[in-house]
């Protein structure tokens, strides 16, 4: 147990934790004030419905490819400490 | 730039231009004379004997291909085939028709259906990946240990896939009746046929192959008429971008004709339909009998005088068809009552969000929406038929890039969705509202002989009002062509765009279920020693009992398409997604407390679905009639509380049992870096 690389795990459940609650802030947050939103408008859209419809979708690809990127980086960096099979 | 490109992407390419030439052939053929229903058998013929040589082609007797493709498909097709096992008649048909009749509240599909690709990205695929079986039960079996936990895992997730495939082949029979004008019972077992020869005998690889030909066909043909019919309103050929100013258009439209004479008229009068519903049902049995007298006494009349015999035959026809006794009385007329009372509701704005006549109404609305969309986000992050796939990848860091291509190619069709729905209701309230009825357009009559349209001049003044018309769901993508006067070509194209998407969940569906059976349940528990061409033996002839079960099912058109598979989420939300990721996040988690936490999760939201949708029914035990809603939440929803009571009773047992003794070695395992080379 003590062999194995704490610093990339603890690495990789910081950085899940704080993506995860993005998400969460972006999914349910700012959603719970869609009906203040939909008073600005956003490219001709009301803006409640914009991010309903498009914009908060564009914020989980967005989330995607941080962590997709950075645990790439994360591997690359702890390779060293991978065990073979 | 096609040297860029990989060989598998170029053959891919190659079968994108040849079906757009294939379609464009059709469409001069159209032009040239051909009948419609011809244009729909070639579609039919055309695209599912191409899914049959591509199935054919990948047909293996390895296991490791036939459960997991070989663990070689590239994070692009991985990407691209798990949105077409991801996307089914549901996503393609239902959501722009929940879109148009839920306006803003639909988007909750929208938001729940991707959002759950975070939750994969982020705690399960690549996780899964690493550890690199062939099911989630084995997942579940490999970190708690023992064959209990597997037996729960494969009872849920042939539980939540088989709600979902009947759905599936259900919308399979609906497209085939309208397009081909095959009987529904005929065109579910043709569907059948065509799922068939896509799993039958390539497993995985043949599914996956076919689904990335399923994927491209079903982005075609869901894009094209949405973005002809915006070049034909805003000159613009990107629906995506410019539905905002016809979603504007169709707030002024609302706002003219929502609150006009002859709306109220016809409101007013289905509320008074509904409260002579609600009389008859309060003075049960008195009301049934004097309604049979009642109809006997005018038929008599008429006998008597010289009307025509026709009038004579509907009113005894009418007296037959009365309900044979006060249970079926209720029940029938409660449901003629709702209705009249839905319909005697002012029609809700297209883009207000939560909308409501009072605060609590609104935030009951608020309350639904965010619950509807944690359901299906979990419930997303939970279907093993999605979570499957992220087993074929090559490598790790491949499952989590695939997370992104799944989510970017299922965004295309999410995106698009409101679009359809805002182009649609617009067609309606300045195409059809107000129209006498004697001039509607001829798709409407078409589409009410399916049963998916129907219209009630309940006023009698001859003119369609808007709450005189009510709409399936299910009909405005695939009358959307129609609607906007496209020639039949491009409905064809949409109705090969539905069957591609029905047909590949249902692929991944049943694939699903078929190892569970095979794998979990024949070789993991009953006969480990069994050999491999007679596990690939097993699972084949499974593949197809199951299958033609499905089908059975489907051909007795049970509820609608959306709200079915929106209980498949509640069922593998509840069961799986706290067992899953407490497995991985949390080392303290025991056996007891997974099987403890699957059990109350599963039972707690079955209970809740079958008390609000099937209360009345007195062979299921609740004669008592229907639950009231706990927090007014709807039974699409039942999974709110069965995740929370699973996460909760997991936590609470994992705590009072001892550590499961193989997860700490587990653990280091799946937690391990290294993204690169892992067979």
């Amino acid at each position: 147990m003590n062999k194995m690389p704490a610093s990339y795990w603890q690495k990789t459940s910081r950085l899940t934790a704080w993506l995860l609650s993005l998400w969460l802030v972006l999914t349910f947050g700012v959603t719970w004030f869609a009906r203040e939103l939909n008073a600005y408008t956003f490219l001709g859209f009301p803006l409640g419905f914009y991010f309903a419809a498009q914009g908060i979708l564009l914020c989980y690809l967005g989330i995607i490819v941080h962590y997709s990127r950075r645990m790439r980086d994360l591997d690359a960096e702890h390779e060293s400490e991978a065990e073979p099979e | 730039m096609l040297a860029s490109l990989t060989r598998l992407q170029r053959y891919y390419l190659y079968y994108t231009v040849v079906f757009v030439v294939f379609v464009l052939i059709l469409a001069l053929l159209e032009r040239g004379g051909m009948p419609p229903r011809w244009v729909g058998y070639a579609f039919l013929v055309f695209t599912v004997s191409m899914y049959a040589v591509i199935g054919v082609f990948s047909r293996t007797t390895d296991v490791s291909e036939y459960y997991v493709a070989g663990r070689r498909v590239p994070a692009f097709f991985n990407g691209m085939a798990t949105g077409a096992d991801w996307m089914s008649a549901a996503s393609f048909m239902g959501l722009a028709g929940t879109l148009y009749l839920q306006g803003f509240q639909g988007l909750a599909y929208v938001i729940g259906w991707t959002g759950g690709f975070v939750l994969v990205a982020l705690l399960l695929a690549p996780y899964l990946r690493r550890f690199g079986q062939y099911t989630i039960p084995d997942f579940l079996s490999a970190r708690y240990g023992g064959n209990t936990i597997r037996l729960i895992a494969v009872f849920a997730a042939i539980l939540a896939s088989f709600v979902y495939v009947v759905a599936q082949i259900y919308g399979v029979g609906v497209i085939t009746s309208r397009f081909v004008s095959l009987q529904f019972e005929v065109g579910v077992f043709v569907g059948l046929a065509g799922i068939l020869v896509c799993s039958f005998l390539g497993g995985m690889r043949a599914v996956t192959w076919t689904q990335v030909a399923q994927y491209l066909i079903l982005i075609v043909a869901y894009i094209t008429p949405v973005a002809l019919l915006s070049y034909n309103v805003t000159g613009n050929p990107v629906p995506q971008m410019v539905y905002g100013q016809v979603l504007s258009e169709v707030s002024k439209l609302e706002d003219s004709l929502f609150d006009s004479p002859s709306e109220l008229e016809v409101r007013d009068l289905y509320r008074e339909r509904a409260d002579l519903y609600a009389q008859k049902i309060m003075q049960l049995p008195h009301s049934l009998t004097q309604e049979r007298e009642r109809l006997s006494i005018q038929i008599n009349e008429l006998k008597s005088s010289d009307v025509q015999m026709r009038e004579i035959v509907r009113l005894e026809r009418e007296r037959r068809e009365l309900p044979h006794d006060p249970v079926q009385a209720r029940e029938r007329w409660e449901k003629e009552m709702y209705q009249a009372v839905e319909r005697s509701q002012p029609p809700q704005r297209h883009a207000e969000a939560f909308p409501g006549a009072t605060q609590e109404e609104r935030d009951a609305q608020r309350i639904n929406f965010l619950a509807l969309i944690f359901c299906l986000t979990v419930g997303t992050a939970a279907l093993p038929h999605v979570l499957m796939r992220y087993y074929t990848t090559p490598t790790v860091a491949q499952a989590r890039q695939s997370v992104f291509w799944s989510l970017l190619f299922i965004s295309i069709l999410y995106v698009t969705a409101p679009a359809y729905a805002v182009f649609a209701k617009f067609e309606v309230l300045s195409h059809l509202a107000g129209i006498p009825i004697a001039k509607l357009p001829g798709w409407v009559a078409a589409w009410a002989k399916v049963g998916l349209v129907s219209i009630e001049d309940i006023n009698g003044d001859g003119i369609l009002q808007f709450a005189e018309l009510s709409l399936n769901p299910d009909v405005i993508v695939l009358a959307t062509p129609e609607i906007a006067g496209m020639p039949y070509v491009v409905s064809g194209l949409v109705a090969a765009g539905a069957l591609a998407a029905a047909l590949s969940t249902a692929d991944g569906l049943l694939l699903t279920i078929t190892s569970a059976l095979s794998h979990d349940v024949y070789y993991r528990i009953f006969r480990p020693q069994s050999s491999t061409q007679f596990r690939l033996v097993i699972a084949k002839s499974l593949l197809l009992v199951v299958a033609v079960l499905a089908a059975t099912v489907a051909a007795q058109k049970p509820g609608t398409i959306l709200s079915m598979v929106a209980w498949a989420f509640s069922i593998a939300g509840a069961a799986f997604f706290p067992a899953l990721v407490l497995g991985i996040f949390w080392a303290r988690a025991t056996r007891a407390g997974a099987i403890a936490g699957m059990v109350v999760g599963l039972v707690l939201t079955i209970y809740y679905i079958l008390r609000l949708e099937f209360g009345g029914y007195s062979w299921l035990g609740f004669a008592d009639g229907t639950l009231d809603p706990w927090f007014h939440l709807q039974s699409t929803s039942a999974g709110v509380f069965g995740i929370v009571a699973g996460f909760a009773t997991n936590v609470a047992v994992s705590l009072m049992t001892r550590p499961t003794p193989q997860a700490a070695e587990f653990l280091e395992r799946i937690r391990r870096p290294g993204g690169r080379d892992e067979r």
